[in-house]
């Protein structure tokens, strides 16, 4: 279970690293490396280039911004979840983060990467979805703003087109009510389920191929869930009613 | 280079290395343990700039702008780290592989929750794996470790 | 003799260097190794075609690659540990497959390289043809024999065996109350956070091979090794050094890396290692507990037991490397602590594609366990009794030993259980457990069982005081986190009357005692514990023989206390163990710290040759113990109040007792170490972890992000309780304690499940998603 060789490439700025993804066939991004990594050493992945964004300074900022915080892609998990703007106005986000793995995980994850990995099972797109945020998409062709209902296009597959750096997600302020509730089957696993709630939004997560909106009064309306070994797509339905009424329960 | 444990040491060889790989075999700390390779087990953790991460789900090559502690690096040669005495105290190890991680994750839980509740404590080595002890020393360790630093 | 430190919390002289991480792990070892991989096999069953490694052997890099027809024993089958006359169709694989493969992660080749990582790229150039063959997965396909696993093997059968004790058709017939139950118990595997790896060099000069295995049993591996290579035992030296984790799959003879790194080593003048990684552990090491049993029962209006039927099938995997102890295990465990006035038992090892099995923690007894104390929930339920009451009509009490269960042990005895009182245990459980927590769904679950511990034939010690007054003792056995290092000096320490800080063992290393067979099966206290106490009563005998020639009194008037061999009643009469040590060696000069004590006495003229007739130099001495057939019998009880919640169907104990009975306890802070960690493992199994095989006999969870071994956040603190029964049958009275934890928790958990939610449990492991469907069915 080792890495496959790789040339690996570590800029310093956004620019060098926007160069490199329009020059270099079959490149990676590497931010906090706790998907891409397993993935590495299964051989599950094997990449002809690395770029190491985690030297970039100007993507590590936490910043309030057109009333909601923005993220930089360098920004680990565990200082957005400590970080007092977020707790202020992005309250969901710091009790989301709290739930993602474990907290050594979270020192070394990122938020922006756990975004571009669109792991269905994860809960911060669906946090993103919920909270209706987007994501800065830049190249060295321009930079997009990509809503969340546009980011999350399959399992493990997004909006992002590979000349493409994810620098940087935006979260509203959630003013309102919000809760995270998930069912895993070790705590920090990835969920068999997971809702997430803000104010009257709901996001859905675990039970389908990304995350997806749904509405509070039918939330299973319209899922076709899939099974595995620890979850039929029955018992994923009933997780969703489940979970949406402890939601809502507050 | 690469400073691991308060002293400069030549960078990996190979830019594929894991960091987990690195400080044992091209340093020879063998005391970070490698149990799965894919961040689960929690054997592998060192400290990074005085945080616990994964030592198998970093390239070493990636390390060269931090400080890593290694279980080596604790306390050095010197007595026990209170969080080892700790472990030692309350039979908080038996086979002594998963030690090594447990026992930097708790000094980062620490470093956060100086006074740990259950909660903290349970979250705080969540995501560590021990085959032998079953736990419950391991909980009342980190209590003990509280103690001793308080 | 004082008794100081036996049955005192002694905190573990081992702990140091864990904590440090200078321990010494087998991929520790090093010192510029070449690294191996193996390549291994993508099927369950196929047919090998081709294999092309020119391309493999061209990365720059790569050492040798080797596969059967490159090793001189590639066509000769592995052995056949514990053969048995009812194992008429053992079968074992060869080193690397030859022609077919049988399971998924079979090896097939081996890969050396400079580097693992080269190692690996290498691997994956290899290139095999395989032609698949039909998949035989579970016991129950096994048993209806349309596909075979050996084309020699009819009916997939490699042994049957069955035993009756009384008349149980007749007394079936006869019982007023009639009960049938299917239970089922699914794969788990053991999955030590060390995974195995095995280091060897070389030495040409010498002719001499070193080899560091993390093996239960590396005086086993060693004589394996000298006869494969046609080396003397004495030219092998094998060493179990720091080992994290066993708990039973550790030990085979051989996993194909044990011949190929020595092979390897050898062939290139280089020293070679191999360490498993997690994926290949999941396919390449063996597991256990694929069991399906049919059980008949009879019994009273009272819910006492008349006649017991079991019939089982046991998924032995693709080989029997080692025999059909498991399936031995459970026709021996069923019975249990309870009085089964007719029993019989018949079962049936299968071939299938999977990986083979062997001991895991409980070996056999957790599916048994789950067997008898399933039965009796159902008879509970059936005559409307409590479950507790059930037990305790069919307890055995303690008047009732030695207690012939009527069917075979594993030792080739028969089982015997020598002492307990098993009352006592249920009784204290349920006394400490309290009455039911408030809230719903919250169920009891109890169970009991009963361990056949340290089975022989023997193990050794060899103990010796230094110059320096410093004791060492080495045991062929080796440790894997049991804490050897201080209960064996605690029983050393209270022979020799020293503390055990002042004792060092060394454990698994042939260096330094070459005979032994290895830890697993609740063994290591019972078997080289008492074998400790022997040699330190030798070395205590020797002791008290030179200071007496040397202080003129009479042996019998010498005590060993305080690091001083002193007159009783005169504790200043005496000389320091450490002078004793220099006297016990007629050399003309002395070193060592009680040089300046023993020279005045060496000094003095007595008759004779300078070594008396008879009398070895040093003080040492070698002790064996060979317990009798038929092992000591630890028991105990487990009961919970385990909470379920009705939406997620999510499991939390409210509260978790056990009392365990393992004879004369040496160290209970080890000990209950050894029970809080057997029942984590206990609790992994029944609610989290199973291998799940699709029809082609893939593992479809081969990872730890989809094994679920539990976290803290999953395992309970368990409530211990000790209860001493001392066995008859060693010195020490020690019964072994190293499975018991894991054994009786599945039993435990199904029946507090049942109890909490009203579905019936027959299956292991359960998991939120099977009570789920338990509980719509009931709907």
């Amino acid at each position: 279970m080792k890495p496959p060789p790789f040339e690996y490439h570590a800029p310093s700025t956004v620019a060098e690293a926007l160069d490199l993804l329009a020059t270099l066939e079959d490149a990676k991004v590497l931010a906090g490396g706790q998907s891409l990594i397993p993935l590495l050493n299964f051989r599950l992945a094997s990449p002809a280039h690395l770029v190491d964004i985690n030297g970039i300074a100007e993507l590590d900022y936490i910043q309030e911004r057109d009333g909601g915080v923005a993220i930089g892609a360098g920004a680990r998990q565990s200082d957005v979840e400590e970080d007092k703007t977020v707790r202020r106005i992005c309250p969901l986000l710091a009790q989301a983060l709290g739930q993602v793995a474990h907290p050594v995980i979270r020192n070394r994850g990122t938020v922006c990467g756990s975004l571009a990995h669109a792991d269905p099972a994860a809960e911060l797109p669906a946090v993103l979805l919920a909270a209706g945020g987007e994501v800065v998409a830049r190249s060295v062709r321009g930079e997009r703003r990509i809503a969340a209902e546009d980011f999350f296009k399959g399992v493990f597959d997004s909006a992002l087109r590979p000349d493409e750096l994810l620098v940087e997600a935006w979260f509203p302020a959630t003013p309102g009510p919000v809760a995270l509730v998930e069912e895993s089957r070790r705590h920090g696993d990835f969920a068999l389920a997971g809702a997430v709630r803000s104010g009257d939004r709901l996001a859905l997560f675990g039970v389908a191929p990304t995350p997806v909106l749904a509405d509070p009064a039918d939330p299973t309306r319209g899922l076709t869930p899939s099974g595995d070994l620890e979850a039929t797509p029955a018992f994923r339905l009933h997780l969703v009613e489940v979970l949406v009424r402890k939601a809502f329960a507050s | 280079m690469i400073r691991v444990n308060g002293v400069e040491r030549p960078g990996p060889t190979s830019v594929r290395l894991l960091l987990s790989d690195y400080v044992r075999h091209e340093l020879g700390l063998t005391g970070t343990h490698v149990g799965c390779e894919h961040g689960v087990c929690g054997c592998c953790t060192v400290l990074l700039d005085g945080r616990p991460v994964r030592s198998c789900l970093m390239l070493a090559v990636q390390a060269g702008r931090h400080e890593v502690t290694t279980i080596e690096g604790l306390a050095g040669e010197g007595e026990l780290h209170p969080i080892q005495r700790a472990f030692h105290e309350c039979h908080a190890l038996q086979c002594g592989f998963c030690t090594p991680g447990f026992v930097l994750a708790v000094a980062g839980l620490l470093a956060k929750h100086p006074h740990p509740s259950e909660t903290e404590i349970d979250e705080g080595i969540s995501g560590n794996l021990c085959r032998c002890t079953g736990y419950a020393s391991i909980r009342r360790a980190v209590q003990r470790a509280a103690e001793l630093t308080g | 003799m004082t008794t100081r430190w036996f049955g005192e919390r002694v905190l573990r002289l081992e702990d140091e260097r864990f904590l440090r991480g200078t321990g010494l792990y087998t991929d520790d070892v090093g010192e510029s190794a070449l690294e191996g991989c193996f390549v291994r096999s993508p099927y369950a069953h196929a047919r090998i075609t081709a294999i092309d490694a020119s391309a493999a052997k061209a990365v720059p890099g790569v050492v040798a690659v080797y596969t059967a027809a490159d090793l001189p024993f590639g066509k000769t089958d592995l052995p056949l540990l514990i053969p048995h006359p009812s194992l008429t169709h053992g079968r074992t694989q060869k080193c690397l497959a030859y022609e077919v493969v049988r399971y998924v992660g079979e090896a097939v080749a081996f890969v050396v390289a400079e580097s693992r990582y080269v190692a690996e790229d290498a691997a994956d150039q290899v290139l095999v043809e395989y032609e698949p063959l039909p998949v035989v997965i579970t016991p129950e396909t096994a048993e209806r024999a349309e596909q075979l696993v050996h084309a020699d093997v009819p009916g997939n059968l490699a042994a049957e065996l069955r035993q009756e004790s009384g008349d149980v058709e007749v007394e079936l017939a006869k019982a007023p109350h009639n009960l049938r139950l299917r239970l089922r118990f699914e794969r788990g595997g053991a999955h030590p956070l060390e995974a195995r790896a095995v280091w060897a060099r070389w030495h040409e000069r010498e002719g001499k091979l070193t080899v560091y295995d993390s093996t239960q049993s590396p005086t086993s591996i060693r004589g394996g090794l000298a006869m494969l290579f046609g080396l003397a035992e004495t030219s092998v030296e094998v060493i179990a050094p720091d080992v994290g984790g066993g708990f039973g799959p550790k030990i085979m003879l051989f996993y194909p890396d044990e011949l190929l790194v020595p092979f390897a080593a050898m062939q290139l003048g280089r020293p070679v290692k191999w360490t498993e990684d997690r994926r290949e552990h999941f396919t390449a090491v063996n597991q256990e507990r694929g069991q399906v049993h049919e059980v008949r029962v009879g019994y009273d209006r009272d819910g006492r037991l008349l006649a017991l039927d079991v019939d089982f099938i046991h998924d032995a995997g693709a080989y029997t490397p080692y025999g059909i102890i498991l399936p031995i295990i459970t026709a021996a465990q069923v019975p249990g602590p309870y009085r089964v006035p007719s029993y019989r038992v018949r079962f049936r090892a299968l071939y299938t594609n999977a990986t083979p099995t062997s001991p895991y923690r409980g070996a056999g007894r957790p599916h048994a366990c789950f067997v008898m104390e399933r039965t009796l929930d159902a008879i509970a339920r059936d005559l409307g009794l409590e479950r507790a009451e059930v037990r305790r009509r069919n307890l055995l009490q303690p008047g009732d030993f030695p207690h012939e269960v009527g069917v075979g042990w594993q030792d080739g005895g028969r089982v015997v259980y020598d002492s307990g009182n098993y009352p006592a245990l249920l009784e204290t459980t349920l006394k400490h457990l309290g009455p039911k927590p408030p809230g719903e769904h919250v169920g009891l679950g109890l169970a009991m069982y009963v361990e056949g511990t340290g089975v022989g034939p023997y193990e050794g010690a060899h103990v010796q005081v230094l110059v320096n007054g410093q004791v060492v003792a080495s045991t062929g056995i080796p440790t894997q986190g049991q804490g050897h290092q201080t209960v064996f000096a605690q029983v050393v320490a209270d022979e020799l009357g020293v503390r055990p800080e002042q004792v060092a063992v060394t454990t698994g290393d042939t260096r330094r005692f070459q005979w032994g067979v290895g830890t697993f099966a609740s063994r290591a206290a019972v078997t080289a514990g008492n074998a400790m106490a022997v040699a330190a009563r030798n070395v205590a005998l020797k002791a008290r023989r030179i200071a007496a020639e040397h202080l003129e009194v009479d042996p019998e008037d010498l005590e060993l206390a305080d690091g001083m061999v002193r007159v009783k009643g005169a504790p200043d009469r005496g000389l320091p163990l450490a002078a004793v040590a220099i006297l016990s060696n007629p050399l003309r000069y002395a070193f060592g710290g009680g040089a300046e004590i023993a020279t005045p006495f060496q000094a003095r003229p007595r008759p004779g040759p300078p070594l008396p007739e008879g009398e070895a130099p040093g003080l040492e001495a070698t002790g064996y113990y060979s317990p009798p057939l038929g092992s000591t019998w630890a028991a105990g009880c487990h009961a919970a109040w385990v909470a379920i919640d009705p939406d997620t169907y999510r499991l939390r104990f409210l509260k978790y007792v056990v009392t365990h009975d393992c004879g004369r306890v040496i160290n209970p802070l080890v000990l209950e170490g050894q029970i809080q960690g057997g029942v984590a493992q206990g609790i992994g199994g029944a609610f989290y972890e199973r291998l799940a095989y699709d029809s082609d006999g893939q593992l479809r969870n081969a990872s730890f992000m989809e094994f679920l071994m539990p976290y803290a956040t999953e395992v309970p603190e368990v409530e211990i309780h000790h209860q001493e029964t001392p066995s008859p049958l060693n010195p020490l009275g020690i019964k072994g304690a190293g499975e018991a934890g894991t054994i009786p928790v599945g039993a435990m958990v199904a029946s507090a499940i049942e109890d909490a939610l009203g579905v019936r449990i027959t299956e292991m492991p359960l998991s939120p998603l099977k009570l789920f469907e338990l509980s719509r069915a009931r709907c």
